[in-house]
């Protein structure tokens, strides 16, 4: 709130003193506060980001999994207001919880939050549907202003409104506009610089054997109209501000009077589309001509066709696959190189004990974070437009029913998908489903994907022990092998959403009633400002926990009980002297440097093996000795817990112990290694075992964060990381104790 | 409404599931606007009306929920 607090000196200055009256006399020295709502499809967002543009920023509801957008407009050259986003409903009486945000703003006149006054979106080629809304709205008293949206699709269709009659019916002033294109906001922002009074006409008069209980209600709770009152006897139970008392209160006269809701609300709003009829029926003319068929039935027949709708839905994800997976890796060689120079560049020109901290710790996590930009932009661009031309809503059509027998639902394809390049950005692009459990659901199992960052560690154990030779003639058995890992996430995905149908209890009913939107270009501005809130979102949300696991866990490989790391240090450097003394030829030219890097590495594998992550290596081997680990394993699954693929570097690290400089690969250096009885220690079983681990474990800490951030909370995360490395552990188990 | 063919149109007589009813009539299917089926999913499921006599919108849902309303 800083930013609001530093406008308000400037708007109370020289604002106009109507605009200042409304603003000070609810909040003094505040911004005006302005709500805008709005149907699903009505172009709210559009709206929101030609007020705003790059002036917004991301919240939290309390509560809720839904993000509270806010952005400051500048209503006049002297006058800014706070425009709050909220989320699209069909009508006042919540569906969802994400929903429930609305009635929490608008239902309590005391709350700080309290909105000055609402701009109401409707579609301006769909009016009787966006009015339901509207009137509700206007019979809580609320002032308001109507942007009738989507003028243009009205004319198209033969929707010819009068503005001044509607205007009248309404009693709210009403401005035509063209969100998308920016026509009318300068017209709105006129208006909503003026101040508003509660609108004047009435739709709705709760009937009279309701009044009773309804005055009740309005008196005890000091409420300014009896349209308010009727929705806390509906809605008592989900109103966030209302004690246990007073919702006690209310159920008692609920129940007194015999007060039925369903029956009440279905009656409402039938009385209201009766009266929104009759005010149509005035106010606008439609002429309709032998229209050809939209232009979206006939490319629906294409789109959502059975052969070609899923051959065009999949060529989609192809593309969206190709850009997360490899448009996105060009950027990020960039970013890790420049974070590479200019690790380099403090470490030539720095000495100390802060510059490890600043290097392998801070810039090591700020990289971490930094290196998933570009997968999140893209990602978020290609669903943007996806959601922008009306594309997603033929998605969830196509694939309802099948997602749905799983517990997953249409809109889960893409974070799934997605999430075979990186289940970061895939976790947040669960954002879309509107669904809490569908939701929930699709976090969770999207990290079973097989993501980008378990190749490296898939190829380098699959070359171990897998021989190179075909299968059926076309086929190569590493690449079938590899393929079968990518399946096992995919079923263990698809089974624990299954599962989780079964298990997670809600309240809230699944529907899938919604509107079926036509086609439309996307707005690249939309788009634009999607990629930046998202990224946004990312860095200094999810970002934050990244950093902080990152210098974490630099501490517990870096740092070790006092003395033990010096001593390894010391006695791996007298063994080395000794060696160069005896073998002097053998040790000196041509092989000089050789022979001294690898004195280095053999000081830094000590180094690791007597720190703290070495000491829990060492710890951790008696509980993964039956899936075939050592303590050498140990250590690399708590260093890869930064990202998967530090397994490799790791592993790398800590095998340089007693070996010779011949062995330059990961690989050749993993062959080499040997059992107490001399064979070689990755057997097949073991490096399945390893595989198996790494397909379900839970190894990566920035999903963890992206799921703490996405589900509000740690509840989520720490079971998706209970569960995942629970399934990791026991089908190791499984699998090196069948094997061995 | 299981009995409506593709393209059919028909008037909307009562709405049978209590909860589910709010929601549809929200969405503006009020008992004597008229429908028209629009089109149904590649497996049956789910399907899309065209609501209003003007044909006003396009509504996408389930095939159980569809089945919820009544046609005369």
């Amino acid at each position: 709130m800083a930013g609001v607090e530093l406008l308000t000196g400037r708007a109370g200055a020289s604002a106009s003193a109507l605009a200042l009256e409304t603003a000070a006399t609810r909040h003094p020295g505040a911004l005006t506060r302005i709500a805008l709502i709005g149907n699903p499809n009505s172009g709210k967002t559009s709206l929101f980001n030609q007020l705003t543009g790059l002036n917004q920023k991301v919240g939290n509801f309390p509560g809720v999994t839904v993000d509270r957008k806010t952005g400051v407009s500048q209503l006049t050259p002297q006058l800014r207001a706070e425009i709050i986003d909220l989320p699209g409903t069909y009508s006042l009486y919540p569906k969802s919880l994400d929903e429930k945000v609305i009635t929490d703003l608008l239902y309590d006149r005391g709350s700080a939050q309290y909105p000055d006054f609402v701009v109401i979106t409707a579609d301006a080629s769909n009016l009787r549907r966006n009015l339901l809304l509207f009137t509700q709205l206007a019979d809580l008293g609320l002032p308001a202003v109507l942007a009738l949206n989507m003028m243009d699709v009205a004319e198209q269709h033969g929707v010819h409104i009068d503005i001044a009659a509607l205007q009248q019916e309404l009693g709210v002033p009403i401005i035509p506009m063209n969100a998308r294109k920016g026509i009318g906001i300068a017209a709105l922002k006129i208006v909503m610089a003026q101040m508003l009074g509660a609108p004047t006409v009435h739709f709705y008069e709760p009937e009279d054997e309701l009044l009773p209980m309804i005055r009740q209600i309005r008196y005890y709770f000091n409420l300014h109209n009896d349209y308010l009152a009727l929705h806390y006897a509906h809605q008592y139970r989900h109103i966030g501000f209302l004690s246990p008392d007073d919702r006690a209160y209310i159920q008692e006269l609920t129940e007194k009077y015999g007060f039925e809701p369903t029956a009440r609300q279905a009656q409402e709003t039938i009385d209201r589309y009766t009266l929104i009829n009759h005010i149509l029926l005035n106010a606008v003319e439609v002429t309709r001509t032998e229209r050809n068929e939209p232009y979206s039935n006939r490319l629906d027949r294409v789109l959502t066709h059975k052969v070609w709708g899923y051959l065009i839905f999949f060529a989609v994800l192809f593309l969206l696959f190709q850009a997360v997976f490899a448009w996105a890796s060009y950027p990020m060689e960039l970013i890790d190189e420049g974070v590479a120079w200019i690790n380099s560049l403090i470490q030539t020109n720095f000495n100390g004990p802060l510059v490890s901290l600043l290097t392998e710790g801070v810039l090591a996590g700020l990289g971490g974070v930094l290196i998933f930009i570009p997968q999140i932009a893209l990602l978020f661009a290609f669903i943007a437009v996806l959601e922008e031309t009306g594309y997603m809503a033929r998605v969830t059509f196509m694939m309802d029913r099948i997602m749905r027998k799983f517990g997953l639902n249409g809109k889960s394809v893409v974070p799934l998908i997605s999430g075979v390049a990186c289940a970061v950005p895939a976790i947040m692009s669960a954002r879309t489903i509107e669904n809490w459990k569908d939701r929930i659901i699709t976090i969770f199992v999207t990290p079973l994907m097989s993501c980008s960052a378990r190749i490296p560690v898939y190829t380098v154990l699959i070359g171990l022990v897998v021989p190179d030779v075909p299968v059926l003639g076309i086929f190569n058995l590493r690449g079938v092998a590899l393929m079968g890992l990518y399946l096992l996430g995919f079923f263990a995905a698809i089974l624990s959403a299954w599962a989780m149908k079964f298990l997670l209890k809600t309240t809230e009913r699944s529907y899938f009633i919604m509107e079926f939107p036509v086609y439309r270009w996307p707005r690249w501005k939309n788009v634009g400002l999607t990629i930046v809130e998202k990224v946004k979102t990312f860095v200094f949300q999810a970002g934050k926990v990244i950093l902080a696991i990152s210098i974490l866990l630099w501490v517990l490989a870096t740092y070790g009980p006092p003395g033990k790391q010096e001593g390894a240090e010391q006695q791996v450097r007298t063994e080395r002297q000794r060696l160069e003394q005896a073998q002097p030829a053998a040790t000196h030219t041509p092989t000089e440097n050789t022979f001294a890097d690898e004195t280095e590495r053999l000081v830094a594998s000590a180094k690791l093996e007597n720190s703290y992550a070495g000491m829990f290596g060492h710890v951790l081997e008696p509980v993964i000795r039956p899936l075939g680990f050592d303590w050498k394993i140990g250590i690399a699954l708590i260093t890869s817990f930064a990202a998967r693929e530090v397994f490799v570097g790791t592993i790398s690290t800590i095998y340089s112990v007693g070996q010779d400089a011949t062995q330059q690969t990961v690989q050749q250096k993993l062959s080499a290694e040997r059992d107490e009885q001399g064979n070689p220690f990755f057997t097949p079983a073991r490096a399945m075992s390893l595989l198996v681990f790494y397909v379900f474990a839970m190894q990566c800490m920035s999903t963890l964060a992206a799921t703490y951030r996405e589900t509000k909370g740690w509840k989520w995360p720490l079971l998706q990381l209970i569960y995942m490395t629970g399934l990791a552990y026991v089908s190791s188990l499984l699998v090196y104790q069948a094997m061995v | 409404m299981k009995d409506l063919q593709l393209g059919e149109s028909a008037t909307i007589c009562c709405l049978k599931d209590p909860e589910m009813a709010l929601k549809l009539l929200e969405m503006g299917c009020i008992p004597g606007t008229r429908v028209r089926l629009n089109s149904r999913a590649p497996l049956g499921c789910p399907i899309t009306l065209v609501v209003g006599d003007g044909e006003d919108y396009t509504l996408s849902l389930r095939v159980s929920e569809a089945a919820t309303i009544f046609l005369k």
